[in-house]
């Protein structure tokens, strides 16, 4: 029995997986290079929109796939962080590059303002407190003159290409490698949440609350604290989304949808895996910008009858996600096998 | 000395009194075993003890220091820890990363943590099914991870409930003796059980609930002759 012992004790904490590694840093690499190809503007636009959403639904995986709750208001922090960026650059001149991180602080307040009477509420309950809170939002943007009400912000434009005022006129290229930073940067923090004492615990919380009791977790707690994470991850998409197109308002960053699709990029990839909101964004953005292109105004529409389809699909054979398809011994949370 | 004094500890849902005054002392290092037929109030009063449920009244002192009211993690804090009678593992990870999580309570270190918790499941005989999931342990695999992830939190005071329950004839004695391994270890321990042979075996005292009453409190061999715990929970054989 000892040396059992000694044999697991002598097993590496992680299981890592040479090959794995090698085609993460091949792909990381391509995702580089690739702009040096002469993509034209769309796929540059198509990248930009995948690593936003798979940034996104890295967010929202935090919220229910690590700790169990399902928020359906997650637009919220997006558009938080939409109008921070803007709002600060237009009345005070201030960089995005430091407001940003006003749109995280700011809407990590305001998860710990919705979290802690809201997360007492569990299950469904919580989901449709997260959806209201999501529309007031936006109704309380649409009213408010400050930031432009309904009509939003348009947002003052340089008149060159600027990395000070985060605007580029000239090329998609600039603003492809700061999503597909921010993309990766959110990616690793995740990873590493995966990984750490907190991960651990916000697992338990989600599969077990009572049991996560009896082993001193102040669940309640937890459960901000995930939430929290999560919203200052969704914050700056919404900053960098806002730079991009400079021109929000409410119905566009405060929209229900954006609450929905990062639910079904996460569930679609595969929920409480970091790599499945970027398997889900792969698959979902593409199809939704090429039925744009393709049924043109229509196009709007007949994506959500293929997300329909998608999930239904999902739900019915694969409910892990596309995930589920990689073999159990490639996937990190089944390393120690 | 005690380690847990209950005195006058009563809760009631709607009409029914499933605590009702319950009082007993639990002395360091000893086991107790709580008998009783079904709805004598025996997990409710676990759930007493442990914060999951308030009491309408009474107090509950855990060396000294009260901790009526108190939340169940603050209440598992200070060194209490429990089972389930509904076995409430970790479903969807492995036993490792279950006794891990009760490990971090003492252990910040990842590495540490990993090492404690396999020592623990080695200690509970499962160091091979270490890297399965939990849903895919036995009940009588998954008794002992929850066992073992109590005792990652480093207990002094640990509360069992119905380790024997629901597990085949054969899976019993290796509860058991693990019951009485962990004895030795010097943490005290509060099991209900059903099995009364196994109540005599292993408990230093016993207390006897029935309809949320306390009916009888001492060594087990005394137990075993009250008339009140024959009539209500141990039965005569008188065909009336």
């Amino acid at each position: 029995m000892e040396s059992k012992l000694i044999t697991a004790k002598s097993e590496p904490l992680w299981n890592t997986n040479n090959r794995v590694i090698s085609i993460v840093c091949a792909l990381v690499v391509l995702l580089f290079v690739l702009p040096l190809f002469g993509l034209n503007s769309f796929y540059l636009h198509l990248f930009i929109m995948i690593f936003m959403h798979a940034a996104m639904a890295q967010s929202w995986n935090v919220i229910a796939g690590f700790s169990g709750q399902i928020s359906l208001g997650h637009g919220a922090f997006f558009g938080i962080g939409a109008y921070a960026t803007s709002f600060f650059y237009m009345q005070y001149g201030i960089t995005p590059w430091v407001s940003i991180f006003f749109g995280m602080f700011i809407s990590a307040v305001f998860a710990v303002l919705i979290g802690i009477p809201m997360l007492r509420l569990s299950g469904h309950y919580f989901a449709i407190a997260t959806l209201l809170i999501g529309i007031s939002f936006q109704v309380v943007f649409q009213r408010w003159d400050l930031v432009g009400a309904a009509s939003g912000l348009w947002v003052t434009m340089t008149p060159e290409d600027s990395w000070t005022a985060l605007q580029f006129h000239s090329s998609k290229v600039p603003y492809y490698y700061v999503f597909l930073i921010f993309f990766l940067i959110t990616f690793f923090v995740v990873w590493l949440l995966s990984r750490s004492k907190l991960g651990y615990r916000l697992r338990a919380v989600r599969d077990d609350p009572q049991a996560a009791l009896s082993l001193c977790i102040n669940v309640s707690n937890y459960k901000i604290i995930a939430y929290v994470i999560s919203a200052m991850i969704m914050a700056p998409m919404g900053s960098l989304f806002a730079q991009y197109i400079l021109i929000i308002d409410p119905d566009r960053v405060f929209n229900i949808e954006i609450s929905i699709i990062v639910l079904l990029i996460t569930v679609l990839g595969g929920i409480g895996n970091v790599w499945g909101p970027i398997i889900g964004a792969s698959i979902l953005i593409p199809i939704s910008e090429y039925s744009r292109i393709y049924l043109g105004g229509t196009g709007g529409a007949v994506d959500l009858i293929f997300y329909g389809l998608i999930l239904m699909i999902i739900c019915i054979f694969r409910p892990n996600g596309l995930i589920s398809f990689i073999p159990k011994k490639i996937l990190e949370r089944k390393k120690q096998r | 000395m005690k380690i847990l004094s209950v005195e006058n500890l009563s809760r009631s849902f709607g009409g029914i009194k499933a605590n009702d005054n319950i009082s007993f002392e639990v002395e360091q290092g000893s086991i107790l075993g709580i008998i009783g037929p079904n709805g004598a109030g025996k997990s409710t009063l676990f759930d007493l003890i442990t914060g999951y449920t308030k009491a309408d009244n009474g107090k509950v002192k855990f060396f000294e220091k009260n901790i009526f009211g108190l939340r169940p993690d603050k209440i598992s804090n200070l060194g209490v820890g429990r089972t389930f009678q509904k076995l409430k593992p970790f479903a969807d990870q492995t036993l490792l990363e279950n006794v891990m999580i009760g490990a971090f309570v003492k252990e910040q270190n990842i590495k540490k943590a990993r090492d404690k918790a396999l020592e623990i499941i080695d200690f509970v005989d499962l160091i091979e099914k270490r890297h399965h999931f939990a849903k895919e342990l036995s009940t009588g695999q998954r008794k002992r991870l929850e066992m073992a992830r109590a005792m990652a939190i480093e207990p002094k005071l640990l509360l069992m409930d119905e380790v024997t329950g629901g597990v085949d004839q054969k899976t019993i004695p290796g509860l058991v003796d693990l019951i009485k391994k962990l004895k030795k270890t010097g943490v005290t321990i509060i099991t209900i059980e059903h099995n009364i042979n196994i109540i005599m075996e292993i408990s230093d005292n016993v207390l006897a609930l029935d309809q949320g009453k306390s009916i009888a409190f001492g060594p087990p061999r005394e137990i075993q002759k009250n008339k009140q715990v024959i009539d209500s929970y141990l039965g005569t054989f008188d065909a009336a």
